[in-house]
């Protein structure tokens, strides 16, 4: 979906940040913090799909977290169409929930095993005096069958599925309060394979049908070049580069961008003679980020000035934090 | 929803191929988790034995006026006389029937066991999920409430609580419950620190549920097995605790019978060498009473905790 500068985003970032304090002694003093996410922005416009990767501990289901409030930033905002999450009434906050949810990526952790799921996928309708218990009673038959259980499924415990079909009542219970923002944290990367593919098709037919805008947070590339159509790429907490798949894919700027896309196995085996730049090391501790560009550590074309100054997130469309952006390298 | 997309297409494959067979049975098997302990604890032998036991004993508390063959505090002609006909258990030194006391002890046991149970547990389970679910300084002043609580002598403070306020049926039920909640605090509280964590309960913080909602409706319910065993294994000891009481003068008042009370006879040598029927059948009930809880506690335990099903 092509990205077009009038459209109303329908949810802004602007530098959050989230710290952890990191305590010790006897009277816990904050000796530091663990800068979980570090002065990250975007925009998520209506209907789109927003890919966010990078390694774990990179920051992106903190970022997807602070999106719903489930976490409470430690600076910075986030506007969902234009209303500041942090500073509304617990009441307003509530209403807004409803537009607001989020998908898992542990389905075995995400479903209350008291439950059955019929009442599961209920509550949320009851809990917001939505529908009558008859009515959602009705919402939950029709659900079922849009992510393609058999209604007879209702009055099972969450253990008595798999996981799978887990992942789709998680959907399922998202969509009950039809939503317009979709935060996927991960939603299939703890599937099989082959149940990827389902769970992603739904959220693709869903997305068309119910018009709906997803954050979809993955670790590697190959789920998020299906769904989204821009992708946010994260290290440390900070955004490396933020632009459309096709050319986070065939244009990566960023050296870190290009790493994450050599790790992406080549189904064709004629292809895989091509150039590799290859990782070393370990991602840096985020309670004591290097200085300067955080990824000069591990970057290979690292300089001077990578180890001094923090790069800044320029560009207009395509947007990178490097001081020297693959492309003026390889020219 | 007004929305058609094929159904089908969603369904796993393998549900269809592989595991045809298994899903047939399990749409048969609906089995809740409530089904699947109550299977196993009535698989486990001494539970079903202690709760049979458990049972009677309730049944005999709640028939008391019908069963007991004579009226508790009616005194007879004769003092410390054997067992007879008419006093199946004969009769103790004020010559009142022991049969009859010892029926109208187990309301006693039975009413102070689950009674100052339900109180702490209500006290433990409200405070364990504050402490727990909101921490930062809630946590910080109830878990130091507690310790304050638990580093205290506990038959001290009942015996001298009771001595205030005076030795009644309620009171000392009343005090056992207020002191009894920190064990149920804290176990509560632990539940609920990696509950809290589950994705479930943010889900539902992510729906907009209340906080009590959230609380008492999913992380309660999952934190409830360990509350449940340690609650029996408490009956049992409120029981002990007040024929404790009662045998020290400091419980039920006399002439209100109750177990303890009636031990307290055996204080004697002559009584505990040569009139048995004085100290031994309320020393057994109360053996049987605890026994049996235990017994239940155990099997409950065992069907909630094993992760082994069968």
């Amino acid at each position: 979906m092509p990205v077009t500068e009038q459209r109303q985003p329908l949810l802004q970032v602007k530098n959050l940040k989230k710290y952890y304090p990191i305590r010790k002694g006897i009277i816990s003093r904050t000796v530091g913090y663990v800068k979980a996410v570090d002065d990250v922005s975007f925009d998520i416009y209506p209907g789109e799909t927003m890919g966010l990767v990078g390694e774990s501990g990179c920051g992106k289901s903190t970022t997807g977290r602070s999106l719903v409030r489930l976490e409470d930033p430690t600076e910075g905002q986030v506007l969902f169409q234009g209303k500041n999450l942090a500073n509304i009434s617990q009441r307003e906050m509530r209403k807004l929930r409803t537009d607001l949810q989020i998908i898992f990526q542990d389905p075995y952790s995400s479903l209350n095993p008291r439950k059955r799921i019929g009442d599961l996928l209920a509550e949320p309708l009851l809990a917001h005096k939505l529908a009558t218990k008859k009515d959602a009673d009705q919402k939950v038959n029709e659900i079922l069958e849009i992510v393609g259980l058999p209604k007879q499924y209702k009055n099972r415990y969450p253990h008595q599925f798999s996981g799978g079909q887990r992942q789709r009542i998680g959907i399922a219970r998202a969509l009950m309060l039809r939503p317009k923002l979709i935060i996927c944290d991960e939603p299939v990367s703890a599937l099989d394979v082959s149940i990827q593919a389902q769970v992603l098709n739904l959220l693709k037919d869903l997305q068309k049908e119910l018009n709906l805008t997803y954050v979809f947070i993955a670790h590697g590339l190959g789920a998020v070049k299906y769904i989204s159509d821009r992708i946010t790429v994260m290290y440390l907490g900070k955004v490396m580069e933020l632009a459309t798949t096709k050319e986070i894919f065939e244009h990566p700027k960023h050296p870190y961008t290009e790493i994450l896309l050599n790790a992406y196995p080549i189904p064709n085996p004629h292809q895989r003679d091509r150039e590799q730049i290859v990782v070393e090391g370990d991602v840096p501790s985020p309670a004591n980020p290097p200085k300067g560009c955080v990824f000069h550590t591990r970057c290979p074309f690292a300089k001077d000035v990578c180890r001094e100054k923090v790069p800044q997130l320029t560009g207009k469309d395509h947007l990178v934090a490097c001081h020297f952006p693959l492309e003026t390298v390889n020219v | 929803m007004a929305m058609k997309l094929n159904p089908n297409k969603n369904v796993p494959e393998v549900d269809g191929l592989k595991n045809s067979a298994i899903i047939r049975k399990q749409l048969n098997d609906e089995e809740s988790y409530f089904h699947m302990v109550m299977r196993r604890f009535f698989n486990h032998k001494l539970a079903v034995a202690g709760l049979i036991v458990f049972t009677l004993i309730i049944l005999v508390a709640a028939l008391a006026p019908v069963i007991s063959p004579h009226d508790p505090n009616k005194i007879f002609g004769e003092f410390e006389a054997a067992p007879s006909s008419t006093h199946l258990l004969g009769t103790d030194p004020v010559g009142r029937d022991v049969m009859s006391r010892l029926v109208y002890g187990a309301q006693v046991s039975i009413s102070v066991g689950i009674g100052a149970v339900a109180i702490y547990v209500v006290i433990g389970i409200v405070l364990g999920l504050i402490a727990g679910y909101f921490g930062k300084w809630a946590d910080m002043i109830i878990m130091r409430i507690t310790d304050v609580f638990m580093s205290f002598p506990y038959f001290m403070v009942i015996l001298v609580l009771v001595s205030i306020i005076g030795p009644s049926l309620f009171n000392i039920t009343f005090v056992i419950g207020l002191l009894g909640w920190p064990a149920i605090a804290r176990l509560v509280r632990g539940s609920v620190l990696s509950i809290k964590e589950m994705d479930y309960v943010k889900a539902g913080v992510a729906l907009g549920y209340s906080t009590p909602k959230i609380l008492f409706q999913h992380i309660l319910p999952n934190a409830l097995a360990p509350i449940l065993v340690n609650a029996t294994f408490g009956v049992a000891s409120a029981i002990i605790m007040e024929a404790s009481l009662s045998f020290l003068g400091m419980g039920v008042r006399p002439p209100a019978a109750s177990w303890g009370n009636m031990l307290t006879q055996a204080e004697s040598i002559t009584v505990l060498s040569s009139q048995p029927w004085l100290w031994i059948p309320p020393g057994l009930m109360i053996l049987l009473a605890v026994l049996s809880i235990n017994f239940i506690g155990d099997g409950l335990r065992d069907a909630i905790e094993s992760q082994n099903a069968k």
